[in-house]
């Protein structure tokens, strides 16, 4: 067996490149990140005749320029990596289009195999190719093959094989650009076969076309390399340029993509595609777009399309996530019974458990929430969506395909910011991306409404269903502008050009979209994972540390010793019940059993009652005044030098840090803050209450304190998205410093005109 | 014959590409799709809002911007230019 043979794999979008990648290599995939930029890398296994083949899944690209990433890491991989076979997948039914790139692949030198894909759609369309007589105009294999099917992919991996043994083929024929370029490309070859330094880089012509075409990073590539013979080169091209200017009025780069597709054109004619129907013929496909798309279905349609993708996701999550959290309580309840109490414990409970469980808790949400976007993406709706919403969003420096992430982070109330910054994915172009990716955190996402509630619950009650339908509208309208604002400051550019496919409607594979399901909730249980577990156990440390002074601790123990003299033993032993019981409080309080405790009467009934009550006040005290003591209590109350500003004291700085885990630990951090004892989202009414009468909490307090939890900081479960889909900690940290400052503004502003009235 | 620019061309209107009037990025992006001179294109339908046009080019479908598609001068085919329906 000799050595892993690497075969690249390379297309246009919507040729079905993932799902031959799928078909060839199963479920054995590895996927990564090209080094330095957040590309996706896909790598999976194929054997044949006992060779292993490495099979490499390329960005999807139409070209190979320098204007996308995607493209300068297709064409860096093929160029530096020097795969010992390329496959280049085309779509039969588009052939023309999809032989571009293949142009390109020939002039680059490369060892070619065409993979002729849906042929079988093709020939449903009345289109005829004839394979053999493609490969003997291109000079290379062509194997014709269904993806969806895995018709031919074996006769294509042979073919691959074949090549990669006995070596490139001899050169490809190279295309001619017209007198002038042609002859400018000669001088410039004679040149570059001169200069080892350049030959050594890339193929002679194919430098020559990209020196024509004036690709930036070529050109930079080739002077750094060798300057002089660069100067000539740069020299030649600007004089064709020139020429081609004042005799033509066009230049090197329109003249080369004109003669490519004249090339193809003449291929295509010497008998390779016979038609049965004319060109222009409407397919079921464009039969469907009639109604999908039209002017007043169509919007109707898209909002039903997006209702459902949004109830898919959060309704069927629902129980997976309540097991999730089942089965960390149940951990954390067997941690809590076998160890003693102390820092470990403490640290595994609070730090550990809650952390990991707060990781694996977003799991089954974004696994559903890919599964209806690759749905969704596979089928080809989603470019319609960006088709019909691009005029909206173009408006605020975004790109059509922004409504989804928008959408999912709770732009319909109750989502999740982590499965819509992940979905950012769908959005090729950089800064349209990272427009949406940082301000869809503004959407109010499910950890906040209870808080929200609570807050609109103690102040304005009778207001409640308004409130909760003017704070999505605001979370809408802060989102797009802020987008705006981004783009026209650190995200300036123009926007990327539209100019897209609408690819036909196609039912996706089930295989692929579970493949495709599976890869990126893995790739969030890794990356995500990590951050956040520091991060929680960060957060644990600084509510727990440096605890109670020893004088505090005493005199607690004191208060707890002098509740219980004087108080029968059985009265004792009852209220001081073990943790089972301790933790459904509430509800033995409220409907307090006599069958439950056999052996004691009423007046005991009541004395437990009343002892237990005490030496709650007692432990929730002693908890108020520990977490005032650590560090987060004391970061609370250095906060206050600021936070006077919008009205928030230490309890609340406390609480909002807590909310940097997750917004839904703000109710509980609050809760111990006022010494309330464990409150949890569903029983908040009791802080309500609390609120609602402490004299410092007015309604414009609240509303300022609505307004910050609404756009500070993102949770770390989204900002750890965040630093991983940008692929840099600065978006992450700017998300969080920006999102802060902003929130903090915008409330003192609430807090202070509030004061005014 | 006559020469308009895309943006101009109704519905089902057909016609062939005479010149793209734009270089760099947004130039390269236009012509790699497809829309170099010579080419035949007819116009597909526009979104709700009319922004952007979808064109049925080469038996497929792109999308482009209104003010994408000013820079794309067309040779409008006189007549007969509405699809046939199959």
């Amino acid at each position: 067996m000799s050595a892993e043979i690497v075969i690249a794999l390379a297309g246009n979008p919507n040729a079905g490149k993932t799902t031959l990648f799928n078909a060839i290599t199963g479920a054995r995939q590895h996927v990564g990140n090209y080094p330095g930029v957040t590309v996706e890398k896909k790598e999976g296994l194929y054997e044949l005749e006992g060779q292993r083949l490495k099979i490499v899944d390329l960005p999807g690209t139409y070209s190979l320029t320098a204007y996308s990433v995607e493209e300068v890491v297709a064409r860096d991989f093929l160029v530096k990596d020097r795969p010992q076979v390329v496959v280049n997948i085309v779509d039969a039914a588009n052939l023309e289009r999809n032989l571009y790139l293949t142009c390109q692949f020939c002039e680059m030198n490369l060892p070619l195999v065409v993979a002729l894909n849906m042929v079988d759609v093709a020939k449903d369309r009345g289109i005829a190719i004839d394979a053999e007589q493609l490969s003997a105009l291109l000079g290379v294999p062509v194997v014709p093959i269904v993806a969806r099917t895995g018709t031919g992919v074996e006769a294509l991996m042979r073919e691959a094989l074949a090549m990669a043994r006995q070596g490139p083929g001899p050169e490809h024929p190279a295309i001619s650009y017209g007198e002038d370029l042609d002859s400018a490309l000669l001088s410039m070859e004679a040149e570059i076969a001169k200069t080892p330094a350049l030959a050594r880089l890339y193929p002679g012509r194919w430098l020559g076309v990209k020196v024509l075409e004036g690709d930036q990073r070529i050109v930079d590539q080739v002077k750094a390399a060798a300057p002089d013979p660069a100067s000539r080169l740069i020299e030649v091209a600007e004089t064709v340029s020139r020429h081609l200017d004042t005799t033509m009025s066009t230049t090197p780069e329109a003249m080369i993509a004109d003669h490519r597709y004249g090339y193809i054109k003449s291929i295509l004619r010497q008998g390779v595609v016979s038609r049965k129907f004319d060109l222009d013929r409407l397919y079921t496909s464009d039969k469907i777009d009639k109604v999908l798309t039209n002017r007043f279905l169509g919007p109707l349609i898209m909002v039903g399309v997006l209702l459902g993708l949004y109830y898919f996701t959060f309704t069927y999550s629902k129980a997976p996530i309540a097991w999730v959290g089942a089965f960390f309580d149940f951990l954390a309840g067997q941690v809590d019974r076998f160890l003693a109490d102390g820092p470990l414990k403490s640290l595994l409970v609070s730090g550990v458990i809650h952390g990991v469980g707060g990781v694996l808790g977003f799991v089954p949400l974004i696994m559903l929430m890919f599964f209806g976007l690759a749905f969704l993406e596979d089928s080809g709706y989603l470019a319609r969506v960006a088709f019909m919403l691009d005029r909206v969003f173009r408006t605020f420096g975004l790109h059509g395909n922004s409504v989804l992430a928008y959408v999912l982070s709770g732009g319909i109330a109750g989502g999740c910011a982590v499965p819509g910054v992940m979905a950012t994915r769908t959005l090729r172009s950089h800064r349209e991306r990272m427009a949406t990716l940082l301000t869809a955190p503004f959407m109010n996402c499910g950890a906040k409404l209870p808080v929200l509630a609570m807050l609109i619950g103690a102040f304005f009650s009778e207001y409640q269903t308004q409130f909760m339908l003017f704070s999505t509208l605001l979370a809408w309208a802060v989102a797009l502008l802020v987008a705006k604002l981004l783009r026209l400051t650190i995200l300036k550019g123009d926007s990327t050009p539209f100019v897209m496919e609408l690819p036909p409607y196609r039912f996706p594979t089930f295989k692929g979209l579970l493949i495709h399901t599976w890869e990126k909730t893995w790739s969030y249980i890794q990356k995500a994972g990590t951050v956040i577990l520091g991060v929680s156990i960060l957060l644990w440390v600084m509510m727990t540390y440096p605890g109670l002074p020893a004088g505090a601790k005493a005199q607690f123990a004191a208060e707890r010793q002098a509740a219980v003299a004087g108080v029968p033993a059985s009265v004792v032993k009852a209220a001081t019940a073990p943790p089972e019981e301790e933790e459904n409080q509430a509800q033995v309080e409220g409907t307090e059993d006599p069958d439950e405790h056999p052996g004691l009467n009423g007046a005991e009934d009541q004395a437990v009652a009343d002892l237990r009550a005490k030496l709650d006040d007692i432990d929730q005290r002693q908890s108020q005044t520990a977490l005032e003591h650590s560090l987060a209590g004391r970061t609370g109350q250095a906060l206050e030098s600021v936070s006077w500003l919008p009205g928030f004291d230490w309890r609340v700085n406390i609480a909002l840090l807590g909310g940097l885990a997750a917004k839904e630990v703000i109710v509980s951090t609050l809760g111990t803050a006022y010494s309330l004892g464990a409150v949890n989202s569903a029983s908040s009414q009791s802080l309500s209450q609390t609120l609602a009468e402490d004299p410092h909490w007015t309604p414009r307090l609240a509303l300022a304190l609505v307004v910050f939890i609404m756009f500070y900081a993102p949770c770390v479960v989204t900002v750890a998205c965040i630093v991983r889909e940008s692929g840099s900690w600065r978006w992450g940290l700017f998300s969080v410093l920006f999102n802060t400052g902003f929130a903090f503004a915008l409330a003192t502003l609430v807090y202070r005109l509030g004061g005014m009235f | 014959m006559t020469q308009i620019a895309m943006r101009k061309m109704k519905k089902d209107q057909a016609g062939t590409i005479a010149a793209v009037k734009v270089g760099g990025e947004l130039g390269r992006r236009i012509r790699e799709m497809g829309l170099v001179p010579g080419t035949r294109i007819v116009i597909q339908g526009r979104a709700p809002l009319y922004d952007p046009v979808a064109i049925r080019v080469m038996g497929g479908t792109l999308t482009l911007r209104n003010n994408e598609a000013d820079l794309i001068e067309v040779e409008i085919e006189e007549g007969g230019n509405a699809p046939s329906q199959g």
